[in-house]
């Protein structure tokens, strides 16, 4: 067995060097994340008798969860953001741009890379500003391009305009990733496929794909987890109307902010934590399978 | 099956590199034809023009006598098999060899048949559920023919077939390709930049330099008569020797001796030429009239030897001398050209005279 001691430091020099980042992981990730789950057993709140001195309930916020529609409601908006906007949206959309740029001219590349990466290096702020610009019922540019003013895209198809923007706002990543990953591909084989006849599509499907099969699920994997976790869709439409958009980050944030509520709050957040780890499990599960 | 007529072929690159230029070239019907050049030459950029992979500036590419200038690589009826062999590492030796009926959308039993049927003749038959990395080098580059035959194309492209190959592999596969090419009587062409594979493999060869063709013709004629001082230095395990010489009263001034002009070539006095000569065709025990030298490096070969001699006038001349006649080095020798075998190449463009 090799030595424990490989960099020749000494333990206690190697504990020190370590020591400033664990100190920091704790302070702001593991500590909060069991705060969180001590709080989700409580009756804790912003206000009132509870917020002074509050007392463990036991599960009783997990068992409410479960029964209360708004939580289900918001589950599922999730479900559908997630979906519709990075399994399909930014997956679909970032392969395509990879795809079809490959053998762009590079001039045509760059602008086309340039113009994607913009959506998403802006900070979300500016970001949905823009949008509530472009969106807006009274002088909205999608309204003035459309010729057909007066229509209040956030709030007639609030779910259906978050899905657009995040797919805009996220696709850089997945466009990026698939580039590098299609760049590993073997000419010779692609050019086999050229030979033999082969359509755009059977290429996708008989060389490529297979070739960046763990790329596809990593990039998956990561977009999935930011868009379930994602907050910028509150600024556009703050979970409305009538919880339409609530997705879970927005839900849990509107229970613990505006109703006060922050053991409930806290015991969505751990359930939310929960998803986003059965996600996970499930793709390394993916990704196991494959090797 | 089909010949292949290229007429005023250009491949100009963005960059202004003309990687061929105005080419003219026929391959018969049935042909085991060969590409062959240094690196650069635009021998690839041919080969792949004929595949339909590029696009060529100007000029035409006929197949069977058909126009396929601007036709897709997939519909030109070209199979290729590259030079990584480029088989596809997620499926089977079977299912590779059957991808070109796949993509025909060919059902599940003639997909099967079909890579039974071509990888018996190639030796694969008990191979057919194994990945590609599970394969030696060799079998991995018989799949690759087998997967270009199962096309049941007109033409088939090899690039470089035998380059990835280790040395002791190589002569095996280059003896199996002949075979398979005759077997299978299909015209075929490939790319190399080795000139003894060029030599075994092919019918017919061209060689190529700077986007050009310099030559055409059977290995033998490649060979005995390099059209130029180009294709003599690059043809031939030993280099030929060349030698700038001058014509004087019928005689070529050479290395520090006199030589006879070969029969039949008249040359005014004065004539600069270079005058090529392969060490094959040097022999000591001649006499006659021959180019004396001290030996000064011996190279064993193997059954010959290479002899390198130093002549009065600081020449070098190789000649190669079978393993039992191997001189001392310090000796003096006197090596003459055995008759009709000196060529004679104008010394400033180099073109053979006499041809």
């Amino acid at each position: 067995m090799a030595s424990r001691d490989t960099a020749g430091l000494g333990v206690g020099r190697a504990v020190a060097f370590v020591s400033p980042a664990l100190l920091l992981i704790g302070v702001f990730l593991v500590f909060p994340a069991l705060w969180t789950i001590y709080i989700g057993i409580t009756d804790y709140a912003l206000t009132g008798p509870s917020s002074v001195a509050p007392s463990v309930v036991g599960l009783d916020n997990f068992v409410e969860a479960l029964d209360d529609a708004l939580f289900t409601n918001a589950l599922w908006l999730t479900v559908v953001f997630v979906l519709g906007s990075a399994v399909i949206g930014q997956n679909l959309l970032g392969f395509a741009l990879a795809w079809l740029l490959r053998g762009a001219r590079p001039a045509l590349r760059r602008v086309v890379e340039g113009l994607v990466l913009l959506s998403w290096i802006l900070p979300s702020v500016v970001v949905a500003y823009l949008w509530i610009a472009v969106l807006d019922r009274d002088g909205g540019t999608l309204g003035a391009l459309l010729g057909s003013p007066g229509t209040a895209w956030l709030v007639e198809y609030p779910m259906a305009s978050l899905v657009i923007f995040n797919t805009w706002r996220g696709t850089a990543f997945s466009m990026m990733l698939y580039g590098s990953a299609l760049a590993a591909v073997p000419p010779s084989q692609l050019e086999t496929a050229r030979t033999v006849g082969a359509s755009g599509w059977q290429t996708v499907r008989d060389v490529v794909f297979p070739h960046i099969r763990g790329h596809v699920l990593t990039n998956t994997l990561l977009i999935s987890l930011w868009t379930a976790n994602d907050f910028t869709p509150f600024l556009l439409t703050a979970g409305g109307p009538n919880h339409e958009s609530e997705t879970l980050p927005i839900f849990i944030y509107q229970q613990a902010i505006a109703s006060g509520r922050l053991g409930y709050a806290a015991a969505i957040s751990v359930l939310l934590l929960l998803v986003n780890l059965v996600v996970a499990a499930l793709y390394l599960l993916l990704l196991r399978r494959r090797s | 099956m089909a010949g292949i007529e290229l007429t005023g072929l250009s491949t100009v690159y963005p960059n202004g590199v003309r990687a061929v230029d105005d080419l003219d070239l026929s391959i018969t019907d049935g042909e085991f034809f060969a590409l062959l050049g240094p690196s650069g030459c635009g021998k690839t950029t041919l080969l792949r023009t004929i595949a339909g992979l590029e696009q060529s500036s100007s000029g035409t590419v006929l197949i069977d006598g058909a126009d396929v200038t601007r036709l897709e690589a997939g519909r030109r009826q070209v199979a290729m098999v590259f030079q990584d062999y480029a088989l596809f590492p997620h499926m089977t030796v079977a299912e590779n060899i059957a991808y070109p009926l796949r993509v025909r959308r060919a059902t599940k039993q003639a997909r099967q048949e079909a890579a039974v049927r071509t990888s018996g003749g190639l030796g694969l038959g008990t191979l057919l559920e194994r990945r590609p990395a599970q394969l030696s080098g060799g079998q991995q580059q018989r799949v690759a023919l087998a997967r270009a035959i199962a096309m049941e194309a007109e033409v088939l492209l090899l690039d470089e077939p035998l380059s990835n190959l280790d040395a002791r592999l190589r002569l095996e596969a280059r003896t199996f390709l002949k075979r398979l090419q005759r077997e299978l009587g299909m015209t075929t062409v490939f790319v190399t930049h080795d000139q003894a594979e060029a030599l075994a493999l092919a019918d017919r060869i061209a060689v190529m330099s700077e986007g050009r063709i310099r030559q055409v013709g059977s290995p033998k004629e490649v060979f005995q008569r390099p059209r130029d001082t180009f294709v003599a230095n690059f043809i031939g395990s030993t280099p030929m020797n060349l030698l700038s010489a001058i014509v004087r009263e019928g005689h070529l001034e050479v290395a520090g001796t006199r030589l006879p002009l070969p029969p039949g070539v008249q040359l005014t006095d004065d004539t600069a030429v270079t005058v090529g000569i392969r060490p094959e065709y040097l022999r000591v025990d001649g006499g006659g009239e021959g180019i004396t030298g001290t030996v000064s490096i011996v190279e064993n070969l193997g059954v010959t030897s290479l002899v390198t001699l130093e002549c009065p006038d600081g020449a070098l001349v190789g000649l190669t001398v079978p393993e039992q006649d191997e001189p001392a080095v310090g000796t003096t020798l006197t090596a003459a050209p055995e008759p009709g075998r000196l060529l004679l190449y104008d010394g400033e463009t180099g073109v053979l005279l006499g041809s």
